[in-house]
């Protein structure tokens, strides 16, 4: 039980610096995914928690304790490690027990707490095989084993389930979420696939070239990004962005899309706060805000567009279909009934009022 | 499963290539056998004696005991394992130091490397000198002593190898999980490194046993090791045909041991860099 502190952190590896001064507020019992970029330094901000790095500036608190300079044995934290990083050369049950080991617990007590640990999740009948006789699966529980029968006041997994074909893996993510709820101990957990940070996060802290370029409630994040790589980042599909220029006139604004071709009008209630009229804007939708046209009119704050589908990509309960705005592909996600080939005209609505809008010079969020 | 029930069928060629190759190795080693227990006058005879018609143990005797071989055997068995223990341990961390913690920067691993680059004859007489100076000049200490640092090089490369492909991800699991540093390369970094240790041992092994060089010149009556009796079967008298190979297949029991004990740890030390790497 604790809660994480970062403050200014900074590490460079050389020349190159691999977190960029962050600042981070992690409180008691959360779990908190980082999610970004192949190299943005998820990874190494997790390995500076764990004392496994030398930081090169800032400070470190873990429940209140500054652990700058604290070996990693003593901040009393559990990691789990990507390529799982079980002892080869220990039975199953020396792997979970060896923390215990090595902190000198009584062997009796270590005998139990480990046969805890391996009923908590359902492999009491591997004790005695070695991580080389045991699948992917059983392999990534017991590395979570070797954590929780620690006990210790923070969890940090570094992509534990990137290994795992994605059927175990949406098993195992619903398995430590389930274990989060049952103990309830502080966890940062390092992935980069935005529907494990979706779905585990109480708090996604999306990270980019080192430095945390937003945070929040995964549906904070989801649906109000505060930047164009935000947006782009979470979402399967991807959001679509559609670059324009903003007009704004006596009835409201609307944004001129491409080379003019297509204009939209934006929602009423809309706020653009000092963006003046001609400004390049660019215009996000979603996936799930484009929709077949059912009545006669569009709804308000929808514009209703003629669509011809290039591409179908049904997936059963939905299909992704994907045509041009003023050039621009976009992908909208219909009704598995909505389109039946490719070549197909129909009738789309886009629903504006859900949709992001951005300053294309500083990719922010108007 | 497939492999195992399935018979596999030997191609003729290989085995006419295998069967050329093992009579290539086994017969010198047949006749150095034979000839040690043919009678003298067997030796040279023509046509040649392929197995002597009354086998004699003379030789073993004469070799062991009135040329001192037994002594030899037994400095070169102190000497020997005292120096493959003294290397491994030495080299072990020598090897984990520059591989874990990049000790020395770049360079300090080739320069270990490159002391072998240095003939030992360009060395010896300075070490002879001091050697007799400070009283180590036939001694079982000198030796091992020199051996060590022969050794050295070579042992901590081939280790220094080992640990380097070695995934850093386990010590540093193990790390967290509450080991020391020290902890961590005892009960994890080092029992993963055992076939890569073994592999280095094994060499250094036999690089002391064979070594013949520095043991003509820093030994003399007291800690002569076996490779420098042979010496002495080469006299004006005439070669010691049968003497010289008693000897040899004496020498070559420890090796045989060694090699049957840690087969298995060597093959795979050999070859477990080059699979993953
Ligand atoms: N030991 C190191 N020496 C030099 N550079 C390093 C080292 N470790 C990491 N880096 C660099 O630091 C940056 C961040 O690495 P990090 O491993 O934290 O990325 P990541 O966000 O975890 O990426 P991934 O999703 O691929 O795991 C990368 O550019 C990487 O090349
Ligand atoms: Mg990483």
């Amino acid at each position: 039980m604790a809660e994480v502190k970062i403050k200014r952190l900074h590490k460079r590896y050389g020349n190159f610096e691999a977190v960029r001064g962050i600042d981070l507020d992690i409180p008691d019992g959360e779990f908190t995914v980082l999610v970004g970029p192949s190299g943005c330094g998820k990874s190494t901000l997790l390995r500076t928690i764990a004392g496994l790095e030398q930081i090169s500036g800032g400070e470190i608190q873990i429940g209140g304790d500054v652990v700058n300079d604290m070996r990693p044995r003593d901040r009393d934290v559990a990691m789990v490690f990507q390529d799982y990083a079980l002892y080869p050369h220990m039975t199953v049950g020396k792997n979970i027990g060896f923390g215990l080991k090595a902190r000198k617990m009584p062997p009796a007590e270590i005998a139990s707490r480990v046969s805890g640990a391996a009923q908590m999740l359902g492999i009491t009948s591997l004790m005695d095989r070695y991580p080389r006789q045991i699948s992917g699966g059983q392999r990534q529980r017991v590395a979570i084993g070797r954590a929780i029968v620690r006990n210790p006041r923070l969890f940090l997994f570094d992509e534990p389930l990137s290994n795992l074909d994605a059927q175990l893996r949406d098993e195992m993510r619903g398995e430590i979420k389930r274990l989060h709820q049952e103990i309830s101990t502080t966890m940062i957990y390092v992935t980069h696939d935005q529907i494990e940070a979706m779905t585990l996060a109480d708090r996604i802290v999306l990270m980019r070239d080192g430095v945390i370029e937003q945070e929040g409630a995964p549906l904070d994040l989801f649906e109000r990004p505060a930047t164009m790589f935000v947006a782009g980042f979470l979402g399967s599909p991807k959001m679509t962005f559609l670059p324009g220029r903003l007009a704004r006139g006596g009835d409201g604004a609307a944004i001129v899309l491409g080379e003019g071709s297509t204009t939209v009008p934006l929602p009423a209630d809309r706020a653009l706060d000092g963006i003046g009229d001609g400004a390049p804007v660019v215009l996000g939708v979603r996936p799930e805000h484009v929709m077949r046209a059912r009545e006669d009119a569009a709804m308000p704050g929808h514009v209703r567009m003629q669509a011809t589908i290039d591409l179908l990509q049904p997936t059963g309960s939905r299909s992704y279909a994907t045509f041009r705005i003023a050039g621009t592909p976009i992908v909208a996600e219909l009704e598995a009934h909505d389109v039946s080939r490719p070549g197909e005209a129909i009738e789309v609505d886009l629903n504006l009022n859900r949709a992001a809008l951005f300053d294309a010079a500083t990719e922010r969020a108007i | 499963m497939a492999a195992w029930t399935r018979r596999r069928r030997i191609p003729v060629s290989r085995i006419v290539v295998l069967t050329l190759f093992l009579i290539f190795v086994l017969a010198p080693l047949y006749w150095v056998f034979v000839t040690s227990i043919k009678p003298s006058d067997d030796y040279l005879a023509v046509p040649p004696v392929w197995f002597p018609d009354h086998p004699t143990m003379v030789h073993f005797t004469a070799a062991l005991f009135d040329y001192r071989g037994l002594q030899g055997l037994v400095n070169s068995l102190i000497i020997s394992i005292s120096a493959t223990a003294l290397s491994c341990l030495v080299g072990t961390l020598m090897a984990y130091s520059l591989a874990r913690f990049n000790t020395g920067g770049q360079h300090l691993s080739f320069w270990v490397l490159s002391q072998r680059f240095l003939p030992p004859i360009a060395i010896i007489l300075p070490l002879f000198l001091n050697y007799r100076l400070i009283g180590l000049q036939d001694t079982h200490i000198g030796m091992i002593l020199a051996y060590t640092v022969f050794t050295l090089p070579v042992g901590v490369w081939m280790m220094y190898a080992y640990f380097r492909q070695m995934p850093r991800s386990l010590e540093e699991a193990a790390l967290v999980d509450g080991c020391t540093r020290w902890g961590a390369m005892w009960s994890v970094g080092i029992p993963l490194a055992a076939p890569g240790i073994v592999a280095a041992a094994v060499f250094i092994f036999i690089a002391c046993w064979t070594e013949f060089f520095f043991a003509l010149v820093l030994t003399s009556r007291n800690a002569f090791t076996l490779p420098t009796v042979f010496r002495s079967f080469l006299s004006f008298q005439g070669a010691q045909y049968g003497e010289a190979s008693a000897l040899a297949i004496v020498s070559l029991v420890p090796s045989i041991i060694l090699g049957v004990l840690v087969q298995k740890h060597l093959v795979r030390g050999l070859t477990l860099g080059a699979i993953r790497g």
